[in-house]
């Protein structure tokens, strides 16, 4: 008895954290197709900003406040991850709506910069970019106000205003950086730490012999809470109704008068969020360095695609079964339950793989196996639209 | 792609043993482009660059052939893996397991046995003593996998982002299971190579690696020999209908999983081929081969230099590699940041990579960076029209309208 609660709960704890990283993942990926592999770095985002919050409070507030710190970051975690989100949308994906391919390497791209933009930021990097920034957007739209280029000469301006603001944001950054209080990274590539607040850190006894962290209690009914958000605004916001129709029929939407321009920026950005809150989600059981997001990437990835594309209700499955499985497995528990450590040829199969890392090899391997079963996960979208 | 142009081109020649004639010359042509090359790369190069910056351009152009095997599944077929570090890694491992039992006297088994307590060699090392089992293994069993994946994956028509998520799956499996067994293989600290012996003589040694060297650009002229050859004729064809229009393939009655199994298995033979080559010339095989990153890195050469053109996958491997390496070699921690921008540049203005920028773009885009415009297409006029005529003496009229006053000229010059 003591064996199945404590092996559900850590399977469901397990799932629970690959849930709430999937779920941003579900929305982007299942509703609108596109395969953003910087999610993850929008995770290690929400992440970072919890730490930065957590210090905020630390040296602002004093000790004895400093484990209301979550309060804030949950919310700060997602709006940073949506910002950021919101501009890769804007800025990139957009251009690329059709081609889920390119989608994806560019998108590798700016996962590339992001992390070597987290151990490299410092004060310098920041003001250079700034001037970059308004140097050249400021210019662009001045000009497109003021002047009327031909659109044939639209290249050579944009090069020169790139070539003219990027010298001068150099000049800016370097300046910036002689000073080396400034110089120095705010975070470097070393992996910080976050101290759960003290409700967080013991744990929750049930009855004899099952403890439960209170930590992963925690994330549980965060996952649980973000699944009702999502869940509430999807099916009962005027956005989510619009989100749903352009995800059914993106063209009979927009002749209808739906903006879906901005509805795939809303959409882009809310599955950015949800990715800063799995960042802060994270955060409580280990520490945070820049590649964090790489470590959950693929694994968010196998449950969005076990569950069935455009399926919030299948995610939720798959999660909580490849964290069941993947428990059974790299634990022992299956070791066990079989009957020890010399019980023939079964138990030395499962005893190969009774570690974290072969566990996941024998998940994988057991994905590639069930969608043999159903190709198109467990809920596979209906339609004459569908195509796998 | 010479044959693509002779065959465009070559409407206009009466009679079908003419166009042949051209064809097998451009071929012909072709073939001793790539001779003079290799030969080029054989005698002369070794003679100017140090021994340092030979081996690294050795390993770059071991690079390239994989990057000849990804641009043959994902320029032709439309087949993005990202998990091609598996078949590079395998064959990696193939030949340094043979290598490591070929230097040990009889009956003794590799050191780092010992450090975990194994005594018995695991039973799939044993083919490894036989020589005669590791050349063709390190192209075989790759390609046995990726077959195997591949009929998998396809069977089910799984394809598109679906695919390269699987694959990108079966990556992160492979690298699990070399890196969580040191019993096995040595876990995460892989297989060395250069302190073993092949014919005697030092594989880390000087005339060693030159002889890989010659090796490596022998396998890369042949590589691109093969795919030449697999694109260029009705399989290619073939490949290229596939990667267009899938479901019209199937509609015309072909299976298109049998063509993807096969150049999925081609390609992994490949990828498998350029891993042993590499390993021998860097001198160790590790689990960090069948990283996330390296593989999705892969892609970016051949994107680089430009998909579908097998020239573009090997430049685009060299130019690359050559960049991380100087640019690594001075700012070692911006280059990531210029990796990324590579990849966001690659997709969003240079889609056709830098051979297919060349060929359909450079003209307009110099032109318009010093502010002139495009060239402007038009259609012939139409008294030239060759059909325009035909009909009018089909329909008896001797003077076409006049072009002026019918049809406005149509831009065709606006990229699209």
């Amino acid at each position: 008895m003591n064996t199945l609660i404590t092996t559900l709960f850590n399977g469901v704890s397990i799932g629970t954290v690959l849930l709430i990283v999937a779920l941003g993942l579900a929305i982007v990926f299942g509703l609108m197709g596109v395969i953003n592999l910087a999610h993850g770095e929008l995770m290690m985002l929400g992440a970072y900003t919890t730490y930065v919050v957590q210090n905020g409070f630390k040296t602002y507030l004093g000790t004895e406040s400093q484990g209301l710190y979550i309060w804030a970051a949950i919310p700060l975690s997602f709006v940073v991850a949506a910002l950021v989100g919101l501009a890769l949308e804007r800025g990139v994906i957009r251009f690329l709506y059709g081609r889920p391919l390119e989608t994806l390497l560019a998108t590798w791209g700016v996962s590339l910069i992001l992390r070597q933009f987290v151990r490299s930021v410092s004060w310098g990097m920041v003001g250079g970019l700034l001037a970059f920034c308004g140097l050249f957007f400021g210019g662009k739209w001045l000009l497109g106000k003021s002047a009327r280029i031909p659109s044939y000469r639209q290249n050579l301006v944009t090069t020169g205003l790139f070539l003219l603001s990027g010298a001068i944001a150099w000049f800016v950054g370097s300046n910036i950086n002689n000073d080396p209080q400034l110089a120095r990274p705010w975070f470097s590539a070393r992996n910080v730490d976050v101290t759960a607040p003290g409700w967080l850190q013991g744990s929750i006894r049930v009855t004899a012999g099952i403890q439960f962290p209170a930590s992963r209690l925690f994330i549980i009914v965060l996952t649980l809470l973000c699944l009702l958000g999502v869940y509430l605004f999807l099916q009962k916001s005027a956005w989510g109704l619009r989100i749903r129709s352009v995800t059914q029929n993106r063209d009979m939407s927009a002749c209808l008068g739906i903006p879906t321009a901005q509805v795939d920026a809303v959409t882009f950005a809310l599955g950015s969020g949800l990715a800063g809150v799995a960042g802060f989600a994270v955060t409580l059981l280990g520490s945070v360095g820049p590649n964090l997001g790489v470590n959950y990437i693929v694994d968010a990835f196998m449950v969005v695609v076990v569950g069935g594309v455009g399926n919030l209700l299948g995610s939720v499955i798959a999660a909580l079964g490849i964290g069941i499985v993947t428990y059974l497995l790299g634990s022992g528990t299956m070791v066990r339950l079989l009957g020890g450590a010399d019980g023939g040829a079964v138990v030395s199969f499962f005893d190969f793989f009774a570690t974290t890392s072969m566990a996941k090899v024998m998940v994988f391997a057991l994905i590639i196996l069930f969608l043999q079963v159903r190709p198109a996960g467990l809920f596979p979208p209906k339609g004459r639209s569908a195509e796998v | 792609m010479s044959d693509m142009t002779t065959e465009t081109s070559g409407t206009e020649t009466p009679g079908i043993t003419a166009k042949a004639e051209q064809s097998g010359l451009a071929k012909r042509w072709e073939l001793l482009i790539v001779v003079a090359i290799t030969l080029i790369f054989l005698f002369l190069v070794p003679a100017f660059i140090s021994g340092f910056r030979l081996g690294l351009l050795g390993r770059f152009l071991s690079l390239a052939i994989v990057a000849l095997g990804i641009d043959l599944i994902w320029g032709f077929t439309g087949l993005l893996s990202l998990g091609h570090g598996i078949f590079f890694a395998l064959g990696g491992y193939a030949i340094a397991m043979n290598l490591q039992l070929n230097t040990l006297p009889e009956g003794a088994i590799p050191d780092f046995f010992s450090l975990y307590g194994v005594s018995q060699l695991p039973w799939f090392w044993q083919p490894c003593y036989s020589s005669g089992f590791s050349p063709v293994a390190i192209f075989l069993i790759p390609s046995i996998i990726a077959g195997l994946l591949g009929y998998l994956v396809f069977r089910n028509r799984i394809r598109g982002v679906y695919f390269s998520i699987l694959t990108q799956a079966a990556l992160v499996v492979f690298f699990n299971f070399f890196n969580g067994q040191q019993k096995l293989i040595n876990g995460t600290n892989g297989l060395k190579t250069n302190t073993t012996e092949l014919f005697g003589m030092s594989v880390g040694g000087n005339v060693m690696q030159f002889y890989f060297y010659c090796a490596t650009v022998v396998f890369l002229a042949l590589a691109y020999l093969l795919c030449r050859w697999l694109t260029s004729g009705r399989f290619g064809r073939m490949l290229i209908a596939i990667r267009d229009d899938e479901n019209r393939v199937r509609f015309s009655g072909y299976d298109p999983t049998a063509f993807k199994v096969l150049v999925f298995a081609v390609s992994g033979g490949i990828a498998g081929i350029a891993g042993a080559l590499y390993t021998v010339q860097s001198g160790i095989v590790s689990p960090q081969y069948m990283s996330i990153a390296f593989s999705i890195e892969m892609v970016i050469w051949v994107a680089v230099g430009g998909r579908a053109s097998l020239v573009g996958a090997i430049v685009g491997a060299l130019v690359v590699n050559w960049g991380k390496t100087l640019l690594s070699e001075q700012y070692p921690d911006i280059w990531l940041f210029f990796q990324g921008a590579l990849f966001l540049i690659v997709v969003t203005v240079l889609p056709d990579g830098i051979i297919g920028w060349f060929r359909y773009r450079a003209k307009d885009d110099l032109r318009s960076l010093f502010g002139k415009p495009p060239v402007v297409a038009t259609y012939p006029r139409l008294e030239v029209d060759e059909t325009v005529r035909q009909e009018a003496d089909l329909y008896g009229k001797t003077q076409p309208v006049d072009p002026t006053t019918s049809t406005a000229p149509i831009k065709s010059g606006e990229n699209s």
